[in-house]
């Protein structure tokens, strides 16, 4: 239990910089989720809090402690690998005593921190097989109990999940909160997949090109991103992005998306909007916010009809793709209501949950 | 072996049987021939007229020729000494060279692996010739020792490269792991990566045990004494007087001097196959 501050952190290999400077501050028992594209420095970052990667600049510190010329053995913390890197020649329970047989604890300890450990997970019936008998679940889960039982200041994470199929994935991640829940410690988890994320993060941290995006609670990065890469990456399907330009329509202004589209802007976005009167801008919508047309139930929502390009249905809901001013739209709408696919269909939007994003900064406004 | 579906029995004896005979026939022939030749008496071995692939009346006197008159068993305790202490060193020199390169990333590590490489290409019948002045510096010449230090030169880079492809299939993160849990680099060297490489390493043992067990050049410029010799130089220098050629006892030497060597192979084939192939897996 400690928190971690990362400072003006930075990497380069000989000619490419794959961290470039970041700011971190994890608090204690905070569990943050580096998330970002591959290549965009978040298991490199993880990396160099391990102490697997040598630092080329900036400061790390786990505590207060300064720990950049720490080796990884006296960080005091735990990983959990992709691979799980579970050491084939020893038994599960060798694999989980392992580092603390290596600190010297005594033997009774080690029995009552195993065994501890093997419950929270449900593997005591697994502690004398080798890993080459175990499941991937079952692997994951001791590569944790591994991490666990040595009770350390902080849990590492990098793509802990990437190598399960997509049910025991889903498993697996209420498992990790349910844990961080009881062991109560601070954890760095590193991952590609928003949905990961947004599910177990306190905090989010999007990364990318070697540079934090930016940083929230889940439900800040979802409804206020600050870029268009936090825009376009959180949140599943992906916010829609529409080349717009911001007009004057009677006294307001309005937003026109395409010849026949044009749609008046919440009174309220005016004031923040109007110095982008006549650019070219994007605008940004979540699938959710455009929905086959219903009873408004605010000023704000409006509608438009658009030509039904591909329906594909979800279950609960069908998204209905359509094309305006050139871009691709994923609209969110309920299956007994959408129309033929080549016809014409009517939508509304939810113009409160909008965003303008600048295309010369690629900031949303 | 099963049978592919649709496959008769016939083409399986024509593109497997028969081969497999052939290659296990050329293989096993010359152990056939040493052997009947050490069991011949001469009258029959220099008989044309008899068919030389059966042995009509068998005779020892051979083999007691070769422990009688010979010194074969210093030979054979010699080739055994100098076999397994030069396998040691090199192996041990090959494990923390071949781990280095495969793990660490130093200045001028690829061409360090190349050299390496290079020093293995020199022909020991051009290294002779440097390495005798440097046996007779080292006041070594005509001693075991002389053999020990000397077939490591094409031992080490012949177990470092061997090594270095095993140690490359054995996942870093094992290590990495290691090093969070609380092992130093050596720690984690010691308790994860060479458990893990162990058939790599055997592999490397048997070869090396194997070449330096047949060496023939080195042994026979370096060793002069009669009792210092190996199986190879013995065999040949102490069982040929000139043009005349003890060929039953020479036969039974060959035969004894190979015999280590198939049951060492035989005991380890299998790790030894899993140690070419790469084998850590999950």
């Amino acid at each position: 239990m400690a928190q971690i501050v990362l400072k003006n952190l930075r990497k380069s290999y000989d000619d490419t910089e794959a961290v470039r400077g970041i700011d971190l501050h994890i608090e204690h028992n905070e569990f943050v989720v580096l998330v970002g594209p591959s290549g965009c420095g978040k298991t490199t970052t993880l990396r160099m809090i391990a102490g697997l990667e040598e630092i080329t600049g900036g400061e790390i510190f786990i505590g207060d402690r300064l720990i950049n010329n720490v080796p990884p053995k006296d960080r005091d913390i735990a990983m959990v690998f992709q691979n799980y890197a579970l050491y084939p020649h020893m038994t599960v329970e060798q694999n989980m005593s392992f580092g603390l047989r290596l600190r010297k604890v005594a033997n009774a300890e080690i029995a009552r921190r195993v065994n501890h450990g093997a419950d929270i997970l449900s593997i005591g019936e697994l502690l004398a097989r080798r890993p080459k008998q175990l499941s991937g679940g079952q692997r994951q889960r001791v590569a944790m109990g591994r991490a666990i039982v040595r009770n350390p200041e902080a849990f590492l994470f990098d793509e802990p999940l990437s190598n399960l199929d997509a049910k025991l994935r889903v498993q697996m991640r209420t498992e990790i909160k349910k844990i961080h829940r009881r062991v109560q410690t601070t954890v760095v988890y590193v991952t590609h997949d928003q949905v990961e994320a947004m599910t177990l993060a306190d905090r989010i941290v999007v990364m990318n090109h070697g540079v934090i995006e930016q940083v929230g609670s889940p439900q800040e990065m979802y409804e206020s991103p600050q870029t268009r890469f936090v825009a376009g990456f959180i949140g599943s399907p992906a916010m829609n992005f529409i080349p717009c330009r911001i007009v004057r329509s009677g006294s307001g202004l309005a937003v026109r998306l395409s010849q026949d589209i044009t749609l008046n802007l919440p009174p309220a976005l005016e004031k923040r909007y109007c110095g982008h009167l006549d650019k070219d801008m994007v605008f940004g919508i979540r699938p959710e916010h455009v929905t086959e047309q219903r009873q408004h139930t605010n000023a704000q929502q409006l509608d438009f009809g658009c030509t039904v390009e591909v329906l594909e249905p979800m279950g609960i809901d069908t998204m209905v793709f359509v094309e305006i001013n050139g871009a691709e739209v994923t609209a969110r709408a309920a299956p007994r209501s959408v129309g033929n696919l080549g016809e014409e269909m009517m939508f509304t939007i939810d113009m409160n949950s909008m965003h303008l994003i600048d295309p010369a900064t690629d900031k949303v406004v | 072996m099963n049978a592919m579906v649709g496959e008769t029995y016939f083409r399986r004896l024509l593109v497997f049987y028969i081969p497999l005979f052939l290659f296990v026939f050329a293989m096993l022939f010359p152990f056939f021939w040493m052997l009947i030749t050490s069991l011949k008496p001469d009258a029959e071995l220099y008989n044309p007229r008899l068919s030389p692939f059966i042995v009509r009346e068998p005779t020892l006197e051979h083999w007691e020729n070769l422990f009688g008159t010979t010194l074969f068993v210093e030979w054979a305790v010699n080739t055994l000494w100098v076999a397994a202490a030069s396998t040691a060193v090199s192996l041990f020199a090959g494990v923390l060279a071949g781990y280095a390169m495969s793990r660490l990333v130093f200045r001028g590590s690829t061409m360090f692996g190349i050299m390496i490489f290079v020093t293995y290409l020199v022909p020991p019948t051009l290294l002779f010739i440097p390495l005798t002045g440097v046996v007779t510096w080292m006041g070594l010449q005509d001693t075991t020792w002389s053999l020990i230090f000397t077939y490591p030169t094409f031992l080490v880079p012949f177990c470092t490269w061997l090594l270095m492809g095993y140690f490359q299939t054995i996942p870093k993160e094992l290590e990495e792991c290691a090093r969070i849990d609380g092992a130093t680099r050596l720690q984690a060297m010691f308790k994860i990566v060479i458990p893990l490489a162990v058939p790599g390493i055997l592999s490397a043992g048997i070869f090396a045990f194997t070449l330096s067990w047949n060496e023939f050049l080195y042994a026979l410029v370096f060793i002069h004494s009669p009792e210092t010799k190996t199986i190879p130089v013995g065999v040949t220098s102490e069982l040929i007087k000139g043009d005349v050629f003890f060929w039953g006892s020479l036969m039974a030497g060959a035969l004894l001097g190979s015999v280590p060597v198939a049951i060492v192979y035989s005991f380890f084939v299998e790790h030894y196959v899993s140690g070419m192939t790469g084998a850590v897996k999950g």
